[in-house]
């Protein structure tokens, strides 16, 4: 360890502490267990830093939290991490929702919406909604392929359209 | 395309990930069928939503805290800060001289071609990427080359060079028509490994010598011979790039 290495941890990872928070908590549930994964991720890039080969931070940092908090979950919550069927994208044609084109949710009601979709559902919304980030860099972060990148995506948003579908139907 | 595939291209559309010719096909049948038209209106209604949803947490200030503390302790406690030696004073006052002035110099004889360059850039790497999506990666696919140069006979105001470099390891895929900076450029497709190599191709007045970059994480090379431009980029590293690079301009 030295003085180099502390420095690009400072110009790597530390401008990314919000979006690696962000998607630790989002995967987490609570403001606990994702403070530790961000500190264990953080430890874990501080260690890997001389393997970062330039290009953006933001995206090499949140894959490390995103394994993290993989690993955590699957050693803490082990029924929270059940792996998800990519093929099934005929399912996600067969329900046409009608939805009205307009989308009246609060904030709380969307984090609920948010909560209930799938892990790796929620990680592509919250990559792609939330940070930002392109198809191909939520690929690497997530380590699948583009397709799927954009089939979740297609999935997530079908279930989150019928969320509010669902819920304008009860109102 | 039918509905189906058009209700999940919908997304990469919405997402800007969607390549020009499907696009435009894209855009036509949503003038025409209004059950995919509603469904857009609703997918564009949901990000909105999101969006405006304010979803994302902070970082707590104490972790914020936590992390340079624990940066200030690794740099600190290896590399105790020395103090200036006066005798050296004078070379710290001539550098930071000389660095002042260059930076006063860069900011103003940067060449006004920079952010262009940039911009011209970022197209390349996006062009690569949206090449590799919804499987947009050739308009022609061919293995030959006396194949893949016919092909762009009257598609383009200049012939590309086109030859297969499988015995370098370099096997041709094919060719597609492409358009950079307002013009359309040939995109021949190479594969090294499991790497694919896009190599935009257009006409040059000068020859250049192989020039590198990074961008995003992709491996960028301009190289210019015998009047035609050639720009690689792909996800590859840049040394065996670079091979291809040299295949090209031989």
């Amino acid at each position: 360890m030295n003085a180099t290495e502390a420095e690009q941890f400072e110009r790597i990872v530390l401008p990314h502490v919000d979006a690696a928070y962000n998607l630790a908590r989002w995967l987490a549930g609570n403001d606990h267990d994702a403070e530790d994964i961000v500190q264990e991720a953080c430890v874990r890039a501080f260690r890997f830093i001389g393997g970062h080969r330039g290009g953006e931070g933001r995206a090499w940092l949140l894959t490390i939290v995103r394994n993290t908090a993989f690993s955590w979950l699957k050693k803490n919550r082990p029924h929270a991490v059940v792996s998800i069927d990519d093929d099934e994208l005929a399912q996600i044609e067969d329900q046409t929702v009608t939805a009205n084109g307009v989308f009246s949710a609060d904030k709380n009601s969307l984090r609920a919406a948010l909560e209930a979709l799938p892990l790796e559902f929620r990680e592509a919304i919250v990559l792609r909604e939330l940070e930002g980030l392109s198809y191909k860099e939520i690929a690497d972060v997530a380590e699948v392929p583009v397709g799927t990148v954009m089939s979740r995506l297609a999935r997530a948003r079908r279930q989150l359209q019928n969320h509010f579908a669902q819920k304008e139907g009860e109102s | 395309m039918n509905c189906a595939e058009i209700r999940l291209l919908l997304h990469a559309h919405a997402d800007s990930e969607l390549d020009a010719a499907n696009s435009l096909e894209l855009e036509r049948h949503l003038k025409t069928c209004a059950a995919c038209a509603a469904e857009n209106k609703s997918l564009h209604a949901l990000r909105a939503t999101l969006r405006k949803g304010d979803l994302n947490f902070r970082a707590p200030d104490s972790l914020k805290k936590d992390l340079r503390q624990f940066v200030g302790d690794l740099s600190g406690e290896k590399n105790p800060r020395k103090e200036f030696d006066p005798q050296w004073q004078w070379l710290w006052k001539f550098l930071a001289f000389g660095a002042t002035a260059f930076a006063l110099l860069a900011v103003f004889l940067r060449p006004l071609g920079i952010s262009e360059h940039n911009q011209m850039l970022d197209q390349i790497v996006a062009s690569h990427v949206r090449s590799l999506q919804v499987e947009h990666l050739t308009d022609v696919v061919s293995s030959d080359q006396h194949t893949v140069k016919p092909w762009f006979d009257g598609k383009l105001d200049f012939a590309p060079d086109v030859k297969d470099f499988a015995a370098q390891g370099f096997p041709l895929v094919g060719g597609r028509l492409d358009y950079l900076d307002g013009r359309a450029v040939a995109a021949l497709v190479y594969r090294h490994n499991k790497h694919f190599i896009n190599v935009f191709v257009w006409p040059a007045a000068d020859a250049l010598k192989p020039a590198t970059e990074m961008r995003r994480g992709y491996a960028i090379i301009n190289c210019a011979t015998n009047g035609l431009h050639y720009c690689l980029v792909s996800d590859m590293n840049l040394t065996d790039l670079g091979e291809l690079a040299g295949c090209l301009g031989r």
